[in-house]
């Protein structure tokens, strides 16, 4: 029972790694109807300014508000600058341009910092939790209450200000938003920058438990992709549900099965994800597009 | 492609006639091996400079410091080393095209310590059809010497991984002859090998083992695997790991307040790893890793005196200014240079590849400057292993304190390797 019980936390843990992820990737879909393949990498990158920010002596909390700043300065410009251009090219170009930015930002990483792991620092306490045989650390309730903390913001953004009705209009109807005067090349920016500031979020969140390299995103974003269609690509609520239960899934699959165990507890949860989709294309929490034709 | 029986005819007769006079004079066979003059004997090597495993790109510069070290005092036999190291990322594909190009283009004798069990892999079947001589090869995969009959023109140096595991085994037998064991190990060769050196060493004590589980490279972490081994009820934890995985395994061990006896495989063993889990995990998440060493550690008070340490940094303030001399990779690339000139030195005035394999396989190498005292660099026609002592080492205090006398896994790991 006891090990039940560590197994779903380190699993919910693990999930909110997941989840915090899938959000910006939510968010980048959200505002374009494309994944943004450089995601993770662009995480990565930011919490490395982060990291150097604080080797330079900045207090922790100074650091992680300089970077979420440069986070959306640097992706507004990185969206007016490179995929602006190709804006209007359709979907394929715009990917093929994120895979570059992919390669781009982890070489760049590489070049400034090498790729010796760094230990990031935590704003939470290091001692550990123990309730009943369950431990775990203050920086896994750390993780989960930010994404859901991220998930209120965002929900309430989209829900109750103009400027994210607008950002919802010219993603939906973009010709028809031009009519009603939003501007829609500067809404996928913004949704650009929007999306860098989750993901500089979650790298920052994520970095003291994985520790910080140029590689650190690259597991961690398959996950993500997994969980935001899990729970419905364009759901914000779907995509930290989806990391969630992907994570406890996980957990449960390698310590109770007997037949899957670690080796190929992966392999099943993706499998049962394609089960699920199969009865609900949408995602658990995805609306059915319907197009009119 | 047709050639007349004319043209056959004479390339026969020619054939005939180079044999006739090589085999009488060999001063013209000395001239036709690659990569060999009067004065020069070139050497290949691989080692990453750039990509996620460039850490390992200062063993290149530190066995280059070395033939330089060598060269100046006169070289091997009146014959300069030119090392050619090249940078292949730590990716197959790469160190296969530069394989081809320093064997065809830059006719190298024969490459010396290539890095990575990936890159090696790759080359492997290629420099063995030339028979181009594969030696030192920079991993510990039990392969280099178990699949020497396939592959006869490769060899390995530094201890394999599946010793590491058996001196492991043989110390924990004897201290805690009734331990519970928990194993983390990656999923696939590397890790593997590890696990199956654990399972010689303990024998037919291998129910001793309560729980394996294995994690992926890209796991984003092993927090469910600690649970797990943790339930188990294991009380000894044996880490089988990469620096990222390992880091993470002390870590979370000390926050899911799981204090077993740690052992630690040596690829993992080092300032990043413990200093990293000492800031995360606190003082216990680290206090009295069990790990192994055979290379003087630069930082180990016991070598300030020695004379290898001396001649180390001396080599590497002259043909190397401005480097971290405490990072143990430079010691590692002086010792495996070491023994290369050893094997050139062996092998002769008359150079051929078959006579530097022979060196090779036929080495007895009781003063490398760079290694612990007592342990010999040995390898027979039927053992490939060079290196298979070590001696353990407790982490106390900010550093691997080394412990009890030099192990030797040859007499388990030998007799598997007929």
């Amino acid at each position: 029972m006891q090990e039940l019980a560590q197994q779903v936390v380190s699993g919910l843990a693990s999930g909110s790694i997941y989840a915090s992820m899938a959000l910006a990737l939510v968010l980048i879909y959200r505002s374009m109807n494309v994944i943004n393949f450089a995601q993770g990498e662009m995480a990565m990158f930011t919490t490395f300014i982060a990291w150097q920010l604080v080797q330079q002596g900045l207090p922790l909390w100074a650091a992680f508000t300089a970077t979420i700043a440069v986070a959306f300065v640097g992706a507004v410009l990185l969206e007016r600058i490179v995929i602006r251009p190709v804006e209007r090219a359709g979907p394929l170009t715009i990917v093929i341009v994120t895979l570059g930015l992919l390669i781009t930002f982890n070489g760049l990483a590489g070049l400034f910092w090498g790729y010796v792991i760094k230990s990031f620092p935590s704003p939470f306490p290091a001692a550990p939790i123990n309730i009943g045989g369950v431990a775990f650390s203050s920086q896994d309730v750390g993780i989960i209450l930010v994404s859901l903390a991220s998930l209120g913001v965002i929900s309430l953004f989209f829900a109750k200000t103009k400027l994210g009705l607008a950002m919802r209009a010219a993603a939906l109807y973009p010709a028809a938003s031009q009519v009603l005067g939003i501007r829609v090349s500067w809404m996928l920016a913004l949704g650009w920058g929007l999306s860098a500031v989750v993901g500089a979020i979650s790298g920052m969140m994520v970095a003291p438990v994985v520790f910080l390299d140029p590689n650190m995103m690259q597991g961690i974003v398959v996950y993500a992709f997994a969980a935001a269609v899990l729970g419905g690509v364009e759901s914000p609520l779907g995509a930290v549900v989806g990391g969630l239960i992907l994570g406890v899934l996980l957990n449960l699959l390698g310590t109770y099965v007997e037949f899957v165990g670690t080796d190929l507890r992966l392999a099943v949860a993706f499998a049962i994800i394609v089960a699920v989709l199969l009865i609900r294309p949408a995602g658990l929490f995805g609306r059915v597009s319907v197009a009119r034709v | 492609m047709f050639i007349s029986s004319k043209q056959l005819i004479g390339s026969v007769a020619a054939a005939f006639a180079l044999v006739l006079t090589s085999g009488a004079t060999s001063p013209l066979v000395a001239q036709s091996v690659p990569g060999v003059t009067a004065t020069e004997v070139v050497l290949g090597g691989l080692h990453p400079c750039s990509g996620p495993a460039s850490a390992y790109c200062t063993i290149g510069k530190g066995a280059a410091a070395y033939f330089a070290y060598v060269n100046d005092k006169g070289g091997v036999n009146g014959r300069k080393i030119t090392y050619k190291d090249l940078d292949d990322a730590y990716s197959p594909p790469q160190a296969m095209q530069l394989a081809r190009q320093l064997v065809e283009q830059d006719h190298v004798f024969a490459m010396f310590n290539t890095l990575g069990t990936p890159s090696n892999t790759a080359i492997r079947p290629y420099l063995n059809q030339n028979q181009v001589p594969q030696l030192y090869v920079a991993t510990g995969a039990t392969t280099w010497a178990h699949d020497s009959s396939q592959y006869p023109w490769t060899i390995g140096w530094q201890p394999d991984y599946q010793s590491e595991a058996i001196i492991y085994a043989r110390n924990l037998l004897k201290v805690a002859p009734n331990a519970k064991i928990g194993v983390i190990y990656q999923n696939d060769d590397y890790g593997k090998d590890y696990l199956a050196g654990l399972h010689k060493g303990l024998g037919p004590k291998s129910s001793l083992i309560v729980k394996e589980v294995s994690y992926e490279t890209t796991d984003p972490d092993v927090s469910s695997q600690i649970g797990q081994l943790k339930a188990s009820g294991a009380d000894t934890f044996f880490i089988f790991a990469t620096p990222k995985f390992a880091l993470q395994s002390l870590v979370i061990a000390a926050q899911q307040s799981w204090h077993p006896t740690i052992y630690l495989n040596n690829v993992s063993a080092n300032d990043v790893v413990m200093k990293g889990a000492t800031e995360k995990g606190g003082a216990t998440a680290t206090a009295g890793v069990i790990s192994v060493g055979y290379l003087k550690d630069p930082l180990d008070p016991r070598w300030a005196n020695d004379s290898g340490l001396a001649l180390f940094k001396q080599i590497m303030a002259k043909y190397a200014p401005g480097v971290d001399t405490s990072n143990l990779f430079y010691m590692y690339g002086c010792g495996a240079a070491y023994t290369m000139v050893d094997t050139l030195q062996k092998a002769g005035r008359d150079l051929t590849r078959q006579k530097l394999m022979d060196a090779a396989i036929h080495l007895n190498e009781a003063n490398n400057p760079f290694v612990m005292p007592g342990i010999v660099v040995q390898t027979t026609p039927s053992n490939h292993f060079p290196i298979t002592q070590e001696q353990l080492a407790k982490y106390d205090n900010g550093r691997f304190v080394p412990f009890g006398s030099i192990i030797d896994a040859r007499p388990i790991i030998a007799s598997e390797s007929k």
